[in-house]
This record gives structure tokens, C-alpha cells and sequence, in this order.
């Protein structure tokens, strides 16, 4: 049970840390110009050369490869509504390290989605 | 069509294909998994377990939907906050339920149907906010 814990608890930091770079990160490439094989190509060519995503790569390879030892470990049913705390861990970090307005209103979506995610998932 | 019709419109799209790729992308791993076993907490049971996934097909499949989903979800947080496209995500949970229920006539208890209606509600909340609450970025070139 411990360990399940812990895999969870590293699944939830890698996973929130690895989002919260990537977003960082894209923010700074900015959006793509559309949607033609070039725009895309040119689009992935800023990508890559950001920092930022080369952090996030890692981190988000961490979380996925915890989410396969998790799933070997647990049925999906346990293992799905407890990541699903990642809603409320990633809101707070939207709002304090990339610095995004969360309103009262999105903070009720949020906390509503994280139950009705975990709601769904232990039936 | 105003900016901010053209940013939810484009945020709702990306926010669908991401819902597609990562479920599909979830069902095979955890197709592929089942397949592999429990991994082993020990050096050579992670490695076991590295090969075992690396030579599993319905990894590889798994992992090129888990692709697809990464650069949709890069595209949306390029121009929306991640606090807005995290939560609509969760839409896919949602999705999931009326297909079992329609495609595969599971039988589906009070609870679910309320954990849906709560994921709907939130998403709409999440939705009526502006997707974009931080200072616009000069677009790639």
C-alpha cells in the first residue's frame, strides 16, 4: 500500500511539474500560423528548441513511465480517480507559477470535474 | 467570427482530438500491460518489464495516440491556459459512460451518472471563463 502511495505521489509531481513546463514552454513558441504540413513543421522546428519543453520531456516521460508500473500494479479503477487530484495540483500551479487568473468560477469547474472524474471511475 | 469566438472554437477542437487520442491511447496500454504482467520492483524486473513493453505492439500503438495527444495538448496551451484546457479534458470521462451505455448497454449506476453530470457541469463552468487570461505571445513564424 505504501508503495502504491509513493508511485502515486511521484505520478502526480512529475505529471503536474511536466504540464506546467510544457505550457511555460509553448507559451513562449507562441501558436502556430495554421495547420498546413509546413506551419506544423515550423510550428515543432520553435518547439524544440525551447528549454522549457526539453525539461518538461523528461519529467512527463517519468510520470508516464509511473503510470504504467501503477497500472500493472492496480486496476484502472484505482488508479485513475487517484490522478485525478492532478486537476486540483495543476490549477494550483497554473495559478501561481504560470501566473494565470483563476477565477472563482473556474476553480468551481475545476473542483467539480475532480469529483465527477473520481466519481465515475470508482463505480 | 471575433477573436475570442475563433480562440474557444479552435481550444474546442484541440480539446477533442486530445479527448480521442488519449483514451484510445489509455485502453491500449492498459491492453499492453495486461498482456506484460506486474513489473517487478527490482533492477532486472524494470528491465524485464523496459523490454517486454519496447518489443509489445499494442504499446507502440498506445504510445502513438499518447503522441498524437502531446501535440494537440502543445497546440492548446500555446494559445490557451493550461487551467482551462486541463479541465476540459476531462470531457473524455464523460464520452466514455454514454458509450458504454449506448454501444455496450452496460448497466450504469447512480453514482456514475451523477460523477458525469458533475464532470459536464465543471467543463461548462470551465468553459464560460475566457481561455486565454495571460498576456498574448507573438505567433511562430
Amino acid at each position: 500500500m505504501t508503495r502504491l502511495i509513493l508511485m502515486l505521489v511521484f505520478f502526480i509531481c512529475c505529471s503536474t511539474g511536466g504540464e506546467i513546463a510544457m505550457t511555460y514552454g509553448m507559451k513562449q513558441v507562441g501558436e502556430p500560423q495554421g495547420f498546413s504540413p509546413k506551419a506544423v513543421l515550423l510550428f515543432i522546428g520553435r518547439a524544440v528548441q525551447s528549454g522549457w519543453v526539453w525539461f518538461a520531456l523528461p519529467l512527463l516521460a517519468a510520470s508516464f513511465y509511473s503510470l504504467l508500473v501503477l497500472l500493472s500494479w492496480a486496476p484502472l479503477s484505482v488508479v485513475i480517480p487517484a490522478s485525478a487530484f492532478n486537476y486540483v495540483v495543476g490549477t494550483f500551479g497554473a495559478k501561481y507559477l504560470l501566473r494565470e487568473q483563476v477565477s472563482p468560477k473556474r476553480w468551481m469547474g475545476v473542483i467539480m470535474v475532480c469529483i465527477g472524474v473520481s466519481l465515475v471511475l470508482l463505480t | 467570427m471575433s477573436h475570442e469566438r475563433r480562440l474557444r472554437i479552435k481550444t474546442l477542437v484541440m480539446v477533442l482530438l486530445m479527448v480521442v487520442c488519449a483514451n484510445f491511447g489509455d485502453l491500449m496500454l492498459k491492453r499492453g500491460m495486461l498482456q506484460i504482467g506486474a513489473v517487478q520492483m527490482s533492477p532486472s524486473g524494470i528491465w524485464v518489464a523496459l523490454l517486454s513493453t519496447i518489443h509489445n505492439a499494442t504499446i507502440w500503438l498506445g504510445i502513438l495516440f499518447l503522441i498524437a495527444f502531446t501535440f494537440c495538448y502543445m497546440t492548446a496551451v500555446s494559445w490557451a491556459d493550461y487551467s482551462y484546457v486541463m479541465p476540459a479534458g476531462a470531457f473524455g470521462y464523460a464520452v466514455q459512460t454514454l458509450l458504454a451505455v449506448v454501444i455496450l448497454h452496460e448497466v450504469v449506476t447512480a453514482r456514475r451518472w451523477f460523477g458525469v453530470v458533475l464532470i459536464v457541469v465543471g467543463v461548462l463552468l470551465v468553459g464560460q471563463t475566457h481561455p486565454s487570461t495571460t498576456a498574448p505571445k507573438p505567433v511562430a513564424s
